[in-house]
């Protein structure tokens, strides 16, 4: 773009976020220099950088959503960081390495990807103690818990499965082979359906919950964009269960996918290696984490277009929007 | 190459790449799990691993002797990966470990295995004895995944059906560099070869490499000195000079250095008339594996292979855990322990490996080989990864990289 065009652009896309001021701030995990940076959604400016333990990866807001938790991988433990604050207040035990989890409806409960150790590792958050594990696949590292709570997925990107775990019996009922390296797992809203994202296929298996068989294979093919850099990995389904954002890695792009009949609608171009994102509150957002080119993006759901992008710490991992 | 490798990268950097916690990391036990809905399902899948435990080439420094389990410590880990995914879809995988001291006992335990119905092995063979074993009439129907070899006559004139290759090739690795130097614009090359045969192989394979990529070789000489100098006390001053001796007097962008055994590639650098780096069989080194490289998930089997083997993983390592991988691969994917079936799933369109460099890896039809980026790596840093971008094929680009459909000798009956 023309350099004349971005401080007008800039203001034009200040002035259209300024009038939906929400008191919302984003979180994102930098696992290479060991900080969150906190964002103002509204003015997108860095609001403060918090020094948390190393490699920061997967978080969670709390279900009161006072604080959120931090999977810090190389100091073995989940760390509890305290929104009012912004200071870490204590930590769960996770067991080694803990890269992504998933929280149970009632908030009580988290399960967490050893991704090393081929072990999911439940806790206990009011007690903050480890109460279960359960054997996986090589290293698992997708964690879903089904809306209604009964169901937990995990995805094991050696053996390139989903397993369906009963989280009350912590018992394997289940598994699906699916492409190479599945990262990530989404239920649709309704429960009926859990999406997996495979890095190296570049795919995404939508699978039946109740029959659990892929009832559909999404690939992307992007013109002029080599295959080997389409690797799917962060999946965010809107909540009125129509649209799916698929983060592709880095292809730099977010795949935009008509739930109902898996067609990619549209591929948004992002920053530098795209792997997790979050909605706002409302969902009228999407901000992605861009891993290599160290920033945030910014896409207005329903207009499907990329709004800015803000520079955070090294290497972002993953975000959550907080109220 | 391989005791340059080996040696290099069994290292002692180990402790700087992996935190206290991956020593206390285990692999799950997996006896002690239950799995619902999983029946065993009919035979175990066994995969025989067989090797010529060769008397090694005497390391030029004794400093850091070559470990004694490589190759064998990848396909252990493979095994165990390939285990924990049975677990789900109820395979059961066995490894048979058959090393034995010379041909004859090799050939040996090979035919003893295949009498007793062994189909599937990982090889960690010199070429010859391959292809004699290969072409064994009893040997028709078995697969033998060759683990460790880069020999392109395996891929070109002496390929076989019942072979496939997990490491790239010399032609490849040569390709790869060459690429690299293009993209750099590094295009006056010197090329120094060691005296052993393997050195002549990867020498061709670096001279041919050249030609395709238009890359000048400046000077082309043969290393004649006495490899045992360096260890001599004072013995560095003698090699310095020699180093400067052969290298006056040449304008050069690069010193290629062929020498597989590790035997004086070493003793080059910062040894030369001009300042200029060393690349090839030591320096800057194309190859299948590293220890510096960490992209791509590959952290995670970097460290799965450190808390098994205690010690990095080589390219041979790296190869095995391939091989007995794609073993597995077949039987999952097919749900299947039949061999035949396994082999057509091998040979056929469907068959891909994750190797944690990216894409998913497939087979060359025309020679078998198996579709991969090369890392280009010195013993500190990950320098880049071939294929360069900008070298573009029709149909895989890293089918830029060795000998590609058009070019193959391989004409398999």
């Amino acid at each position: 773009m023309p350099h004349v065009l971005k401080p007008l652009l800039a203001f034009a896309i200040l002035a259209l976020l300024s009038p939906a001021a929400r008191a919302e701030r984003l979180l994102l995990s930098n696992e290479k220099d060991n900080t969150i940076t906190v964002v103002d959604a509204a003015s997108l400016k860095i609001l403060q950088t918090v020094p948390v333990g190393a490699r920061p990866r997967g978080l969670i807001v709390s279900k009161d959503g006072k604080s959120v938790y931090i999977c810090t991988s190389d100091a073995d433990h989940i760390e509890v960081l305290d929104l009012a604050t912004l200071k870490v207040t204590g930590n769960l035990p996770s067991g080694a390495d803990p890269e992504t989890f998933a929280i149970s409806p009632d908030g009580d409960t988290l399960y967490v990807a050893n991704e090393n150790d081929n072990t999911i590792t439940v806790v206990d958050v009011p007690g903050a103690r480890v109460i279960g594990a359960v054997s996986t696949g090589v290293e698992p590292e997708g964690m879903a818990v089904s809306p209604d709570g009964k169901l937990l997925i995990n995805t094991s990107e050696t053996t390139s499965m989903v397993h369906f775990i009963n989280p009350e019996t912590r018992k394997m009922i289940g598994g699906v082979l699916v492409g190479q390296r599945p990262r990530y797992a989404a239920f649709t809203p309704d429960g009926k359906q859990v999406w997996v994202s495979s890095e190296v296929a570049g795919s995404v298996a939508v699978i039946d919950v109740a029959t659990r068989k892929i009832v559909n294979t999404i690939h992307f093919q992007i013109p002029g964009v080599p295959r080997e850099t389409v690797q799917a990995v962060g999946i965010n389904i809107t909540n009125d269960g129509k649209t799916a954002f698929v983060a592709l890695g880095p292809s730099n792009r977010v795949a935009v996918v008509d739930v109902a009949t898996g067609a990619v609608d549209k591929y948004l171009l992002v920053g530098q290696r795209v792997w997790h994102m979050a909605f706002s509150q409302d969902g009228s957002r999407l901000y992605t984490a861009n891993g290599v080119s160290n920033d945030m993006s910014v896409i207005d759901v329903a207009a499907r277009k990329v709004l800015k992008s803000v520079p955070v710490g090294e290497e972002p991992w993953g975000v959550v929007d907080v109220p | 190459m391989r005791s340059a490798e080996d040696r290099r990268r069994m290292g002692w950097g180990a402790t700087r790449l992996v935190p206290a916690l991956m020593l206390a990391a285990t692999l799950a036990p997996a006896a002690a799990f239950a799995q619902a809905g999983a029946a065993q399902s009919g035979a175990p899948v066994e995969i025989t691993y067989l090797a010529l435990d060769a008397p090694r080439p005497r390391p030029s420094t004794e400093l850091t002797p070559p470990p004694k389990d490589v190759g064998l410590a990848g396909a252990r880990l493979a095994l165990a990966d390939n285990a924990t995914t049975g677990r789900f879809t109820g395979q059961e995988f066995k490894l048979d470990e058959a090393v034995g001291a010379d041909a004859a006992a090799v050939t040996a335990a090979f035919k003893a295995r295949l009498a007793a119905g062994a189909r599937n092995f990982v090889t960690d063979l010199p070429p010859p004895l391959l292809l004699a074993l290969a072409d064994l009439p009893e040997a028709k129907g078995a697969t033998l995944i060759d683990a460790t070899s880069t020999d392109d006559a395996l891929r070109g004139a002496d390929c076989r059906r019942n072979v496939l290759h997990m490491l790239p090739s010399r032609a490849m690795l040569a390709d790869a560099l060459m690429q690299y130097l293009v993209v750099k614009n590094w295009r006056h090359i010197m090329l120094v070869q060691g005296k052993d045969a393997d050195d002549a192989l990867y020498a061709a394979a670096i001279r041919h490499a050249a030609k395709k990529f238009q890359v000048g070789i400046v000077a082309d000489k043969p290393w004649s000195f006495n490899a045992a100098a360096q260890q001599a006390d004072t013995g560095h001053f003698q090699v310095n000079t020699e180093v400067s001796n052969l290298t006056q007097g040449i304008s050069y962008d690069v010193l290629v250095v062929a020498d597989e055994a590790d035997n004086f590639g070493d003793q080059l650098g910062y040894r030369s008339f001009l300042p200029r780096p060393v690349v090839g069989t030591q320096g800057l080194t194309p190859s299948a594996w590293s220890p510096m490289f960490d992209e791509m998930g590959s952290r995670q089997l970097q460290l799965r292979f450190l808390a098994l083997a205690k010690r990095m993983m080589t390219d041979r390592d790296y190869g095995a855990w391939l091989a007995v991988r794609a073993f597995g691969e077949a039987a999952t994917r097919t749900a299947s322990a039949d061999p035949a079936a396994m082999a057509a799933f091998l040979h056929g369109p469907d068959f891909t490996v994750a190797g944690y460099k990216g894409p998913p890896f497939s087979i060359r039809p025309w020679d078998g080989q198996l579709r991969q980026p090369v890392l280009l790596a010195d013993d500190r840093s990950l320098v880049s990864i071939s294929p360069q971008p900008g070298f573009l094929h029709q149909f895989y680009e890293t089918d830029t990289l060795g000998t590609d459909k058009p070019e193959t000798t391989c004409h398999m009956s």
